[in-house]
């Protein structure tokens, strides 16, 4: 982990002096343990900030839209497929980017730590294998890859796919790990339950709308949920208007979700916001062979037409 | 359709069709075969926002 630190600060170091960018994206450590949180370097000086380990879940492609200067930015997989996303919706130039491509090992759900360990944590630190926690009085280690986000546990993209250098070695991707099968377990259901089920996935959500600002996707100037002429979807805590809101939002996402976990991550309840867009992207898989954000040279399905698209469904 | 139905919607309550203004007999017939699938389903439950009762 500390290497890969060390060369996210060499490069920012390097390119701030030589004025190549006018500012590097990265992280730096939050106030509480494993909330680093992103950060934006624009002097040579302040560069020592920059940090990395695995509690950097935050996509930085989210602090990218529609940026002008020429940025750094730190990448790890799930970023850069953010980062082709962004630049085919030309929410951002390539030439203005030099991306600071991370090598991925996952990065750690908090909430399984905090949940085990009660919220009075001292300090969590990685050092690449293991997690080392500190409790009042005593310490405990923990094997990282028991404790990735779900996300992570099964990401098959870790390496990033667009870089102009790398901070670390390239790392081999997960083989055998099953992407589906939370989608699969409630395709599985009756509509019944699976009615049921939503319902009591959503009944905790207090519409802070976390997930959305979390989300590098979610860079509409006025979100439909905020849009009152017209109003597309109640504003009130109805369980059918959250329903609404969180369906809504994941069509919105179809075909370009990278299922980096933000969401998720965000949500100060810890709902699993990623069982809806898990099921787009299975879809996107699966009838267009797609996975969002792969290549700059390939047009997503959803703004192109092809005879072949599966149609079935228009009687 | 694949992810309201995902969330609970039955099959057969949400459908989509494709009708040019000339095919006046197909704008029936896909009138009918939905009229017939959602009867047979029978009312909607779930997705149905209730009215606000003010006392
Ligand atoms: S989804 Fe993949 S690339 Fe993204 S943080 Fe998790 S392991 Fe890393
Ligand atoms: S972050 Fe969580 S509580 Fe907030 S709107 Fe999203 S799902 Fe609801």
């Amino acid at each position: 982990m500390s290497g890969y630190q060390d060369k996210i600060k060499e490069v920012a170091l390097r390119l701030l002096k030589d004025g190549s960018v006018d500012m590097v994206i990265g992280f730096r450590k939050g106030t509480l343990p494993m909330m680093n949180e992103p950060c934006f370097i624009r002097r040579p000086e302040d560069v020592h900030q920059l940090v990395w380990d695995s509690n950097c879940g935050i996509n930085l492609a989210n602090y990218l839209t529609d940026r002008k200067e020429k940025i750094a930015v730190v990448a790890k997989g799930c970023d850069s497929r953010n980062i082709v996303t962004h630049i085919i919706e030309n929410k951002i130039k390539r030439e203005n980017l030099h991306i600071i491509g991370v090598p991925c090992q996952g990065m750690v759900d908090k909430r399984r730590i905090i949940s085990e360990f009660g919220d009075t944590l001292l300090d969590v630190a990685d050092d690449g294998e293991n997690l080392k926690i500190k409790i009042h009085g005593s310490e405990k280690s923990l094997k990282k890859t028991d404790v990735l986000q779900s996300n992570c546990a099964a990401c098959i993209h870790r390496n990033p796919v667009l870089f102009d250098e790398l901070a670390g070695e390239l790392v081999p991707e997960q083989a055998g790990v099953d992407r589906y099968a939370e989608v699969n377990r409630v395709e599985a259901m009756s509509p019944q339950e699976k009615w049921q089920y939503f319902e009591d996935l959503l009944s905790p959500c207090i519409r802070c709308y976390a997930c959305r600002n979390a989300c590098p996707l979610c860079y509409c100037p006025t979100c439909f949920v905020d849009e009152s002429r017209p109003q597309w979807v109640g504003k009130s805590q109805d369980p059918i208007d959250i329903r609404t809101f969180h369906f809504l939002r994941a069509y919105h996402c179809a075909g370009r979700c990278t299922d980096c976990g933000a969401c998720e991550r965000a949500c100060p309840v810890g709902i699993k916001v990623r069982q809806f867009t898990s099921k787009l992207n299975k879809d996107a898989f699966e009838m267009f062979g797609w996975e969002a954000g792969m290549t700059l040279d390939e047009r997503p399905p959803l703004d192109t037409y092809k005879p072949n698209d599966p149609n079935d469904f228009i009687k | 359709m694949n992810l309201m139905e995902h969330m609970g919607i039955e099959p057969g309550r949400l459908q989509f069709s494709w009708i040019s203004s000339a095919e006046s007999t197909k704008f029936v017939d896909v009138v009918k075969t939905v009229t017939a699938s959602v009867k047979a389903l029978g009312p909607n439950t779930t997705y149905n926002k209730q009215a606000v009762k003010v006392a």
